[in-house]
């Protein structure tokens, strides 16, 4: 009788999660805002306190499908195990685990020249301390676009959220760098690069 | 030993240079250890008992409050380079100038995970579409505020074309052929003509018409221009055979204002 109480309670909390983990879902692939993503505390609303659990048990299942939950946390992450009140802040958001292949940026209407120019203008703001002038990024980017391109594309970044832009022209890493791009892979893969993948010309 | 005055300004002067140089580095994302700190506040310090002014005193707090924006740039400078995050920006200009555009597309690639998201009608957008849908005016109505007149579909005569001005009577070339004969016609033993005596027509319509085909005959080699600057008096000078100058010679164009105005000037002064 005690063995099938148990088993039936095992049962309950089984479906329990089965059934946050299907809002878990809809909360984070449905985008209900200006911006993608679901903060923290409208997890906790909608789940309730176990969010982070909730939202663990996902990533795992995404995992198959090459996807992740991706946790931004307002400021600098925390180097140890984040507190309810800093997940709370954070916004969760659903990226691919892996890289795309330069076939499917293309699928995605982004050119290999707009990658590039993103790649650059990221590169030096996380160089220069999260902040460059604008000035400085277009004539980094004039080495690698032709020049009408430069303005336009610089806008394009600014807009999809990848920089922002201050009054005195300061360029900064913005919301979706931080949710999409692996800064300290980025720098990693730059500072690998040997000579003999260089340009030639 | 410099007086009291003098030395204020000159204390004034050195403050606004402290504000200057701090805000620059602040604004410029310069290297903050590039301003020395003690050095400057010791300048503030041997200032500050000569400051008697509301205003003066303001610079002073302003300034300290510059060179305090510096030290916590001078913070933040520290605890980047001691994060792994840090790399030397010299470096990293250097590796993305010699990088080709494809190399760093491909390696961005790798470090990028773009986000995954359904977009979807929600209820505050329909709500909009509602309130938009019920401003609008019915069909009839809108279609009866941008309709034009009808009129019969049908072919139109070449004579109805040039009743409407659409098509001239007689060929361009041919208009511009006739021109040049009246030119050469009209000018007399100095084989050249005033402007206006030769556009100059009865309605300021004609004079415009002839106006617009002279500067033809001026393009297309068939004449050209005499300009007396000083006495502001052009001349049209007709040539026996067009002159093809295009690319033998560099073409100047001339402006020359034939306004309703102009026109009325001549035609005074032509009856006088």
């Amino acid at each position: 009788m005690e063995t099938l109480e148990r088993t039936q309670a095992r049962l309950s909390k089984k479906a329990l999660y089965l059934r946050k983990l299907k809002r878990a879902t809809h909360l984070l692939f449905y985008r209900r805002h200006r911006r993608p993503g679901v903060k923290g505390w409208e997890l906790r609303k909608r789940l309730g306190s176990d969010y982070p659990k909730v939202i663990g048990l996902l990533d795992a299942y995404l995992e198959k499908l090459d996807l992740q939950v991706r946790t931004v946390f307002e400021g600098d992450p925390p180097s140890d195990k984040p507190t309810l009140e800093q997940l709370d802040r954070a916004r969760f958001f659903i990226t691919l685990r892996g890289g795309l292949t330069p076939k499917e940026t293309k699928l995605s209407g982004w050119r290999i020249d707009d990658i590039a120019g993103l790649a650059i203008a990221i590169s030096l703001i996380i160089s220069k301390k999260g902040k460059a002038s604008r000035d400085d990024v277009e004539n980094m980017l004039r080495d690698k676009l032709p020049g009408w391109r430069v303005d336009i594309n610089l806008d394009r970044y600014v807009r999809a959220g990848y920089l922002a832009q201050d009054e005195n022209k300061q360029l900064y890493l913005d919301w979706r760098t931080r949710a999409e791009v692996d800064e300290k892979a980025l720098v990693d893969l730059l500072m690998a690069v040997e000579g003999t993948k260089q340009q030639k010309s | 030993m410099s007086s009291r005055p003098q030395k204020k300004k000159q204390g004034n002067e050195r403050l606004q240079r402290i504000i200057d140089l701090s805000r620059a580095v602040e604004e410029r994302g310069l290297d903050p250890f590039q301003v020395d700190v003690d050095d400057l506040i010791a300048v503030v310090h041997e200032y500050f008992p000569e400051w008697e002014t509301i205003d003066e005193f303001s610079l002073d707090a302003e300034a300290v409050n510059r060179l305090a924006s510096v030290i916590k740039l001078q913070g933040e400078w520290v605890s980047h380079r001691s994060t792994s995050l840090y790399t030397d920006p010299f470096l990293v200009e250097e590796k993305l100038r010699k990088l080709s555009r494809e190399s760093l597309a491909r390696l961005f690639l790798n470090a990028w995970h773009p986000i995954v998201e359904l977009e979807q009608i929600s209820s505050y957008s329909l709500i909009e579409a509602v309130k938009y849908w019920q401003s609008l005016l019915p069909l009839d109505e809108r279609w009866t505020k941008t309709t034009g007149l009808k009129t019969e579909l049908g072919a139109a005569s070449r004579d109805e074309l040039i009743m409407q001005r659409i098509m001239s009577e007689k060929a361009f070339t041919e208009e511009l052929e006739v021109l040049w004969r009246e030119l050469r016609g009209k000018v007399g033993e100095s084989q050249k003509i005033l402007y206006w005596e030769f556009v100059g027509a009865d309605t300021y319509e004609e004079t415009s018409r002839r106006a617009y085909m002279t500067s033809f005959l001026i393009t297309y080699g068939y004449a050209t221009f005499e300009v007396h600057r000083l006495e502001e008096e052009i001349y049209i000078i007709p040539f026996d055979k067009p002159r093809s100058l295009v690319g033998k010679k560099q073409s100047v164009s001339v402006p020359v204002s034939v306004s309703y105005e102009e026109w009325r000037r001549w035609r005074e002064h032509k009856h006088d």
